[in-house]
């Protein structure tokens, strides 16, 4: 019951249109440190872009798919018309108005701190103020979420909720605290300084703050995903979802164990007791948990799907898999990129490993991989998947989504696998400019122009994307049919309370976060001359 | 199904949840602050709480080490967004009766005619953290050290903001512009050299960095001469003393011939 499609397709088109943007400075920059591009003479255009890329690809592009989805799941899985409609614009309008405030600053070269604000460097006001407005624009989701399941349960005492829901709700309730760490770090620190009211920053404690965010984060970006995987991708190919209990389990796992562990981002910050980096990186081996019951999980059900149609052997059945289904190709390129951009992380996650890749182009090899590749391929899937249902119309050209889903894994694959390897061999990350003629460097050029190549086979991916969803607004009229979630081989007639409700884990993640984190934040608030004087963008 | 029957030891949810976070917890607790910090043989902990407290990055004094004598004075220059923001016209008016002393080698308009710096609206941050490392000592100069010793810090303030609102001249005695040398605009990446202007005003302008358009051509390479040799080193973290001992002969000159034969207006203007 898609009630509400204009606003769900208003955040979906706003959301690809900055994606679209992003992408075009993100390959221009690969292009600009490339051996092919010649070098711009003025590193800071460089920083600008790469201000705007990591802006719009971390905080609004995928804030604003998962409100997306979340709105389209609220009305479809629990057959409920949105309730607070009218706040849900509010929100949407916050964010494009944030939006807006931070780019100009950026594009004015007044904000050039890239995205994860590197204090004490400061930039203009407006940049912040634009960050927060997206944010309370999101927790406005948040909030109609909880209002919706809240409404929802009302009428259907003591009833599963659907999965889909659950985990959506789950996914916001991550997002509400996660963001939390970095508003601190604004509205505390950053804000204060960048409006001049102060002139000096405790940037060791920002950072920290900042990592509170930085890896949960993540998790928010991947759920949009791993729901498609639960509760699309089975019903696209004809499968059934293998357990609902497990699905639920992994969720609740995310939302407990994906918070506490921020600080792996900090191994190689002296503010932070080498206790505390302990304790974060052991439940940093627990959050592959949830991944390693996904993959199983989701392996399971395709597997039923496979033999439903026919399939048999031990590994007969995935010839029997439906490989033109553009979901199945999808899904199959995510699991492809998950699985190597995990086994990367692994790499990053070890105290003594991650310190030789630290800092390098290893970083941006991995976490495009994952998040550009592993998560964003899925939220092509869910796109097409969803469009027929909120346009009212068929997307005609499957050749063309599958040519795009082809594109975007070929090109992921050679960008980021060069990227990974000059990382390795010790290049730096965010920086302007290479020398690719010096003899040092210049066995690097080969990988980096590589790395160039599948940047632009991205881009025409991504403009191919975009046309599609484009065309799919003017093609003919169909009855899609209401919208429908992947049911479970033994769909659940009754869910124990703890895997039908949020309080206990939303109380444990919050208990961690106290655990982990309030010690450090404390010490480091009260110390007396741990500030530094701030350094400003463009500031004389 | 209210929280009621959720958060109690009846309900196996309840128990198996909190009961396994709690028991990681403890043990990661355990083993990050007690076990892990024995295991490094080369630190010695006088006792189980100090292992603890070092482990949790309880801030601690160094042992007394004292620190290494400073045989030159380093720059003391502290200047935060407040120091000089806004000057009234009584503080500029000041700064134009105390610089008239000045006008001998800096010219009577802020234009030199003796291959002295040109002061007319160079940034005040650095008129002001120089005149401060002159006074200091962490700057010496036989003609300027003399007239830096007895000004105040009001006084360098105001003569900064004098000599920041005056406006750019072109140069006394300017040369036909040169083409951009490649030590100018691209710097020297594998030399750990950025361009000029990143810092010294036409990209950017990092503060306590001079503009360079118009200066004399041999104040420029004498500078950076001085600082290659090691013998001017008021620049904060070495941070130009570092590039010009990287810079060959050759791109000194270049640099110095370049900045001198340039018009000032394509510095970036003080905000
Ligand atoms: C969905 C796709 C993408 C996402 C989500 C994404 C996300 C990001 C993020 C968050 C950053 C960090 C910015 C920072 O370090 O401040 C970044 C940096 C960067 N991205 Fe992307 N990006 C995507 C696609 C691309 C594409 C297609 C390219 C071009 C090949 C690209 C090239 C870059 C480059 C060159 C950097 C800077 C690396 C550095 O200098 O540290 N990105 N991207
Ligand atoms: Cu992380």
């Amino acid at each position: 019951m898609l009630v509400n499609r204009k606003l769900i397709l208003a955040h979906f088109w706003l959301a690809f249109a900055v994606f679209g943007l992003a992408l075009t400075l993100g390959a221009w920059q690969m292009f600009i440190r490339s051996p092919i591009g010649t070098w711009l003479s003025n590193p800071e255009l460089y920083y600008r872009s790469l201000t705007a890329h990591g802006t719009v690809m971390g905080y609004v592009f995928p804030t604003l798919v998962a409100m997306s989805f979340g709105y389209a799941i609220s009305e479809s899985a629990l057959e409920q018309r949105l309730v607070g409609v009218r706040w849900a614009w509010a929100g949407f309008w916050l964010i494009v108005a944030g939006s807006i405030m931070a780019v100009i600053p950026i594009a004015l070269g007044r904000a050039s701190v890239l995205y994860t604000f590197y204090p004490p460097l400061i930039g203009n006001v407006f940049y912040y103020l634009g960050v927060v407005l997206v944010v309370v624009g999101s927790w406005i989701w948040v909030a109609l979420m909880s209002v919706n399941l809240r409404v929802w349960r009302k009428a259907h005492p003591g009833a599963p909720v659907p999965l889909a829901m659950f985990a959506n709700v789950a996914g916001s309730y991550l997002w509400a605290w996660t963001a939390v760490g970095a508003a601190l770090e604004l509205l505390l620190q950053i804000i204060p300084v960048a409006a001049g009211l102060k002139a000096t920053i405790d940037a060791g404690l920002a950072r920290v703050f900042f990592s509170w965010t930085l890896h949960a984060i993540v998790y928010f970006w991947l759920m949009p995903t791993y729901i498609a995987y639960y509760t699309i991708v089975p019903r696209a190919i004809g499968g059934r979802v293998y357990s609902d209990s497990m699905a639920r389990i992994s969720f609740i796992l995310f939302l407990v164990v994906a918070m506490p562990i921020g600080m792996h981002h900090t191994f190689a910050d002296p503010q932070v007791g080498a206790g505390f980096k302990f304790i974060h990186s052991a439940f940093t081996a627990l959050v592959a948990l949830p991944t390693l019951l996904t993959v199983f999980t989701i392996c399971a059900s395709v597997e039923i799907a496979a033999r439903l149609r026919g399939g048999c052997g031990m590994f007969g059945w995935i010839r029997a898999l439906p490989w033109d289904n553009p979901m199945m190709l999808a899904l199959a390129f995510s699991f492809v990129m998950l699985g190597f951009g995990g086994a990367g992380g692994l790499i990053n996650m070890s105290y003594q490993l991650d310190a030789s890749i630290h800092n390098t182009q290893w970083i941006t090899g991995h976490f495009h991989l994952i998040f550009g590749g592993a998560i964003v391929i899925m939220y092509f899937a869910i796109a097409y998947d969803l469009w027929p249902h909120l346009t009212g119309r068929e997307l005609i050209d499957v050749r063309l989504i599958r040519t795009q889903l082809w594109l975007w894994f070929v090109g992921m694959i050679v960008t980021t696998f060069p990227w990974h390897w000059v990382g390795i061999l010790g290049m730096p990350r965010r920086m302007a400019y290479f020398d690719f003629g010096d003899p040092a460097i210049a066995p690097q050029a080969l990988s980096v122009t590589l790395s160039a190549i599948g940047g632009f086979i991205l881009l025409a991916s991504g403009i191919m994307f975009i046309v599609i969803l484009a065309r799919g607004m003017r093609a003919p009229q169909v009855d899609a049919g209401p919208y429908r979630f992947a049911l479970a081989v033994h769909q659940p007639a009754t869910v124990p309370v703890a895997l039908n409700t949020h309080a206990l884990w939303v109380a444990l993640m919050i208990a961690l976060t106290l655990t982990n984190y309030g010690y450090p934040i404390l010490t480091l608030a009260l110390s007396e001359g741990t500030s530094v004087p701030a350094v400003y963008v463009g500031a004389q | 199904m209210s929280t009621r029957d959720l958060f109690t030891f009846r309900n196996r949810h309840f128990t198996v949840g909190v009961g396994v976070i709690a028991g990681m917890l403890i043990v990661t607790i355990v083993a990050g602050f007690i076990v892990l910090p024995f295991a490094q043989p080369w630190v010695q902990f006088a006792n189980v709480w100090d292992a603890i407290c070092s482990a949790a990055g309880v801030p601690q004094r160094a042992a007394t080490v004292t620190a290494p004598e400073q045989t030159r004075r380093l720059s003391e220059v502290v200047l935060t967004s407040r120091t000089l923001s806004r000057p009234s016209q009584e503080a500029i008016g000041r700064g134009a009766t105390l610089a008239q002393r000045c006008a001998i080698c800096h010219g009577p308009t802020g234009i030199s005619r003796a291959d002295s710096p040109n002061l007319a609206g160079q940034y005040a941050a650095v008129i002001y953290k120089e005149l401060h490392d002159f006074r200091s000592g962490a700057r010496t100069n036989a003609v300027m050290s003399p007239f830096a010793v007895n000004l105040t810090d009001q006084e360098i303030a105001d003569i900064s903001n004098y000599y920041a609102y005056l406006p750019r001249l072109p140069a006394y005695h300017p040369t036909p512009q040169l083409p951009k040398p490649n030590i100018v605009i691209y710097g020297a990446p594998m030399r750990g050299i950025a361009p000029c202007g990143a810092c010294h005003g036409s990209l950017d302008n990092k503060t306590g960095s001079p503009w360079l358009e118009g200066q004399s051509e041999v104040y420029l390479k004498a500078q950076l001469q001085a600082f290659a040799a090691g013998e001017r080193r008021n620049d904060i973290s070495q941070q130009m003393r570092n590039i010009a001992r990287a810079m060959t002969p050759q791109e000194i000159e270049q640099a110095a011939a370049y900045y001198a034969s340039q018009p000032p207006d394509v510095v970036k203007a003080v905000d």
